[in-house]
């Protein structure tokens, strides 16, 4: 059995102009495995991300045909079941740091918040589980950090908080948006290296969101497309390059190459049909 | 002939409560008039403080910056603006939000007394591929993508011979990256420009520079001719790091 499986889900939003169709009718499943969800900005990959848990907000509306996390169909979860399963069983890692972490906290207390709360755990306690998860995302001086409070952390250590934070619990299914895009190229080799063992060690799902497809093709197993809230193509990662979409071929063949020609680079011309495919 | 850009063991050093931080330590390089040069390394390297040293928005400690062979002062005149302009990272921060594009871009025409300005705005728009008739919108009306044809019609307002880009592309899509690399290959053709160009993706700087220099921690750690870097041709650890982390695509 999947561990998630999505079947012909949309997200709308009223806006004053009229509806905006954010999402519409993905369908996937996911098993303990890397996928990754790749597309452009307003392609609609953060949007599926919060649908399944449960984060779009109203007015924003969300339907879909199936919803199945481990057999519990989300769909008709109400808000009350969700809080028992998000957080615990199913997290998401936010794109940047800097806004997702509380300022005025120390890191300490934001990490074992859930613990105390939610275990009713005591306060050493809740801390040796923190300073462990602190340990477990490579950060060196775990002391150090959990006194500190997030500006005093550079953005690679911040984004590695936030993984410890959602690790705590120890999710089923990790939805990560973007985890690695505002990080250097050295401490994004390290993040991803702890998001693979999580998959590896502790069979984790992972829904991996990013606009680079160039990391995706080499981190995750296998590929979503999107475009305009619609899943145009899914490929395995390693096959990438043989993709059949002219979509997917033109994100591709848009990015520079080293001793690639100069001049001008190929552009995207898109095909409205590409949004009903 | 003197070079466009001259730097000579250029040291920034900031103060911050007592503590000292050298953001660039002795950096050096030229660049000829008409060629475009890169500048890769992470974030903290020091790349962008160089572009910000340049237009004196950084504290210059030591060494020198010269245009065309002279040297700067402490100061920037108007003459600099009209020889040397920036444009920023992101085009959501860089845009005045309440200012039509009319206004953003006719404000360098006034501070500098020049006339013409219907004409000129109207050119410059058209110049970076945005219609006349988007003239009096207000940046939020605009795309990512948009937003940087606007800066850098802005920069171009006052025809300088230099542009120092802070990592043009690094905030848009893909597909949108490829449209304003492509425009600025076209605006340095059309009118002779020279570029200083600062990114962190090596793919990008080498499609449009022919030489570069590699940062890290304040110091340049390796500078590199584009034939060098297709070649595997250097031999710091950083440079092979950004260079596989750029090879490592689908195709």
């Amino acid at each position: 059995m999947s561990l998630l499986e999505v079947d012909d889900l949309e997200v709308r939003f009223p806006t004053e102009t009229g509806m905006v169709e954010a999402v519409r009718g993905v369908s996937f499943r996911l098993g303990r495995e890397r996928l990754g969800v790749v597309g452009e900005s307003g392609s609609g990959k953060t949007i599926t991300g919060r649908a399944i848990l449960g984060l779009v907000r109203p007015p924003g509306q969300v339907r879909a045909r199936r919803m199945l996390f481990d057999g519990i169909d989300l769909a008709r979860l109400d808000e009350h079941g969700m809080r028992r399963l998000r957080g615990q069983r199913m997290a998401m890692i936010m794109q940047d740091p800097k806004y997702s972490l509380n300022p005025v906290m120390r890191v300490g207390r934001q990490l074992t918040e859930g613990l105390r709360l939610r275990e009713r755990m005591s306060r050493s306690e809740a801390r040796k589980r923190a300073l462990e998860a602190l340990e477990a995302v490579k950060i060196r001086d775990p002391e150090r950090v959990y006194d500190a409070y997030p500006h005093e952390l550079s953005g690679g250590m911040g984004q590695r908080v936030m993984i410890a934070m959602m690790l705590i619990p120890g999710p089923d299914l990790l939805i990560a948006d973007e985890p690695t895009s505002a990080l250097d190229v050295t401490v994004q080799a390290e993040v991803l290296k702890i998001l693979d063992a999580l998959v590896r060690e502790r069979g984790m799902g992972l829904i991996f969101i990013s606009h680079d497809l160039k990391l995706v093709s080499r981190f995750c197993d296998r590929v979503l497309v999107m475009y305009r809230g619609r899943v145009v193509e899914e490929i395995a990662a390693d096959r990438l390059d043989q993709a059949r979409h002219p979509y997917t071929r033109g994100l591709l063949e848009c990015l520079p190459r080293i001793g690639g020609p100069r001049g001008h680079l190929p552009v995207l011309t898109r095909d409205p049909a590409w949004e009903e495919a | 002939m003197a070079a466009m850009i001259e730097i000579d063991g250029l040291d920034v050093t900031f103060r911050v409560k007592g503590h000292e931080v050298r953001a660039v330590q002795k950096a050096g390089f030229t660049v000829e008039a008409g060629e475009s040069y890169g500048l890769v390394g992470e974030s903290g390297s020091g790349k962008s403080t160089i572009l910000r040293a340049i237009c004196g928005l950084a504290p210059v400690t030591g060494g020198t910056i010269r245009i065309e062979g002279r040297p700067l002062g402490s100061r920037r005149d108007k003459a600099f603006a009209r020889k040397v302009q920036m444009v920023f990272q992101d085009p959501y921060a860089s845009l005045h939000p309440r200012h039509t594009l009319d206004r953003i871009l006719s404000e360098p025409l006034a501070i500098h007394g020049l006339g013409d300005h219907d004409r000129r705005v109207v050119a410059a728009l058209e110049s970076v591929g945005l219609p006349a008739s988007f003239r009096f919108r207000y940046p939020h009306q605009l795309s990512g993508g948009q937003r940087q044809r606007v800066a850098i019609a802005r920069a171009l307002m006052l025809e300088p011979q230099i542009l120092l880009l802070d990592e043009p592309t690094s905030a848009l899509d893909a597909s949108v990256q490829a449209e304003v690399l492509n425009l600025l290959w076209d605006l340095r053709e059309e009118r002779g420009l020279t570029y200083l160009m600062v990114s962190h993706d090596l793919a990008v700087i080498d499609h449009m520079c022919d030489r570069m220099a590699v940062m890290e921690a304040g110091r340049i750690v390796e500078t590199l001719e584009r034939p060098d870097l297709l070649a595997g041709r250097f031999r710091h650890p950083y440079t092979r790091k950004l260079f596989e982390a750029s090879l490592e695509a689908g195709g």
